[in-house]
């Protein structure tokens, strides 16, 4: 048998997510894939797979799971979730052996709103239409095209021998307080008055209850419309921020429609769509405008962190096999102590 | 930002509006409009065939052309400069579209809203049915759902607004319209426009090789079916088969 994950408990909303639905936008398809692709493909990246690869995306409401068939690697990463295997508190952004049996809970932590649950080799779950992100509103992908619950199993593929270190991920990347979001004016910036635009950056937003996967809706001062809150409909951009006839912002997210027909003032650069993602309701924030090119070195610089050797620091450590204490340089540790 | 402070673009120039860095909008207009809609969908077919490494896809709607791309592979200088060669040599590649005709029953229970359109417009419900079947539809977009289609070419007499208020769920297949529009849905959901008829026809099929039946630009009629001929279309629906007429494979 092959190895799987079972899921032992599961809160509404978790669901296997891969880099999302590729090239069906134009048939109305929506892409649906992680709510954060940055801590998405880092958790994937953790444990030695691509960073498209199909992985557990976690909600607020937490999850329960145990691997069959075999040991599993599985990598941690997202907002910061209360983390424990077999009752041993872990770091939320994590790498972790799960022996067959091991019990992993995920809970809401400190902050943030999804954590991403990658296992080595990649969960191997059959593609609909090239990708195996879920979408619940259309029931496409995933497992049956729905969120995870008790009993479900998902098999992991083992195209991919694993080797890896155990431990927390450190990085100042995963260090994103929702509390600034830099935006892209446009593409209908011109629907707004310059005092309107300023009144959008400086918010104060406040995420509502209301949001999910689809779109985060915001509350704060009511913005004005130039002419008219009706466009003829065109694409939507994830992170696009469009304005109804209510004034209120709501932010197209993963599970968006492919075009609307609202002005859409803004839309949120790539680098902080995780971060924003990360907001839970209540969550208090402003946006900042920049550049096309500023937004673009932001997401080379995330791009050449997930493709270097991911940051991993060693537990403190119960079991010390030959090669760890053969890596150790002894000496030079004792030659730092003097100096 | 507005890649021009014009308004309203002229026919030649369209406009470039980054939607973040990675998607650029060439907007052609900002209406419903067949020459809009074909200018939109010779540059699609344009850049598909060029096929530009960072492309990640194209989403055309009725007035612009999304441009899904990878900012780290294509910079956008460099994607615009590709657009505009494909704009400068639209003969390139003409986009074909194909012309379908497509079951469409009319009769209760599929056209629930039928009576109540054609008490709308004061006019008969056989008229209201000729009307709409006489019509060549020219199918625009998808959006909304997999394989939902919006149709320009609603008879104006027979065009009605929204609902004041979204009515119940309708069945798959439904042909509504609304807005000045025409459309057919793929899933059971609420809507604002009005049920004129169903369709055995299913135009998002997943086990099909081509999932989709219908290509923007591609041309609709509907062809009247009793519901006696709906149910057994649909069962062939149900088995793969495509039961609109379409061009010869």
């Amino acid at each position: 048998m092959t190895s799987g994950l079972t899921i032992l408990a599961a809160g509404p909303g978790s669901t296997v997510q891969d880099a999302g639905r590729v090239g069906y936008l134009r048939y109305g398809v929506t892409g649906a894939g992680p709510m954060d692709p940055f801590a998405h493909a880092l958790a994937n990246r953790a444990v030695g797979n691509p960073a498209e690869a199909a992985a557990i995306e976690i909600s607020l409401g937490g999850i329960e799971l145990t691997v069959d068939g075999g040991a599993a690697t599985v990598a941690l990463a997202g907002g910061s979730f209360a983390v424990s295997l077999d009752g041993q508190v872990l770091p939320s952004a994590v790498v972790a052996e799960l022996q067959p049996g091991a019990r992993l809970k995920v809970r809401p932590g400190a902050a943030g709103a999804w954590c991403y649950l990658a296992v080595a080799g990649g969960i191997a779950l059959p593609p609909v239409l090239g990708s195996v992100s879920t979408h619940i509103r259309t029931g496409m992908g995933g497992l049956g095209g729905r969120a995870l619950q008790a009993g479900d199993r998902l098999p992991i593929s083992s195209a991919l021998p694993a080797f890896h270190e155990a431990g927390a991920i450190v990085t100042p990347m995963l260090d994103r307080p929702p509390d600034r979001i830099r935006v892209i004016p446009g593409p209908q910036d011109d629907h707004f008055a310059p005092d309107q635009m300023e009144a959008f950056l400086a918010g104060p937003w406040t995420v509502s209850p209301r949001s999910d996967r689809m779109a985060y809706f915001l509350g704060g001062p009511t913005l004005k419309h130039r002419r008219g809150h009706d466009i003829t409909s065109d694409g939507i951009a994830m992170g696009a921020i469009q304005v109804p006839g209510s004034g209120e912002p709501i932010v197209l997210m993963a599970d968006r429609q492919s075009t609307g027909g609202y002005p859409k003032i803004a839309t949120i650069i790539g680098a902080d769509l995780g971060r924003f993602a990360q907001a839970r309701p209540g969550t208090s924030l402003s946006f900042e405008a920049v550049t096309h090119a500023d937004a673009v070195a932001a997401r080379a610089q995330e791009q050449a962190f997930l493709g270097g050797c991911i940051p991993v620091e060693p537990l403190v450590r119960t079991h010390f096999p030959p090669e760890f204490l053969l890596g150790l340089n002894l000496v030079d540790g004792v030659v730092d102590a003097r100096s | 930002m507005s890649g021009t402070e014009d308004n309203t673009p002229d026919d030649t120039v369209p406009r470039f509006l980054d939607a973040g860095e990675a998607a650029l909008v060439v907007e052609f207009g900002s209406d419903v409009d067949p020459g809009i809609s074909a200018r939109v969908l010779a540059l699609d077919a344009a850049l598909s065939d060029r096929a530009p490494d960072g492309i990640r896809e194209l989403v055309p709607t009725y007035r612009s052309l999304m441009i899904h791309y990878d900012p780290l592979r294509l910079s956008r200088d460099a994607l615009a400069g590709q657009v505009m060669e494909c704009l400068a040599a639209p003969a390139a590649k003409a986009a074909s579209p194909a012309h379908w005709t497509v079951p469409c029953c009319y009769d209760p229970p599929c056209g629930e809203d039928a009576k109540e359109i054609a008490s709308l417009l004061g006019i008969a419900a056989d008229s209201l049915v000729e009307r709409h079947a006489a019509a060549t539809y020219r199918a625009y977009m998808y959006g909304f759902a997999p394989g939902y289609t919006y149709l320009g070419g609603l008879p104006p007499e027979i065009a009605v607004p929204r609902r004041p208020s979204p009515r119940g769920s309708h069945a798959p297949g439904a042909v509504l319209i609304g807005g000045g529009l025409c459309s057919i849905s793929t899933f059971a959901m609420p809507t604002g426009w009005y049920v004129i008829g169903r369709t055995p026809e299913r135009l998002y099929a997943p086990e099909r090789e081509k999932p989709f039946l219908l290509e923007p630009g591609d041309t609709i009629t509907f062809e009247p079916v009793d519901a006696a001929a709906f149910e057994a279309l649909s069962r062939r629906a149900a088995s793969g088969e495509v039961v609109a007429r379409g061009p010869a494979r």
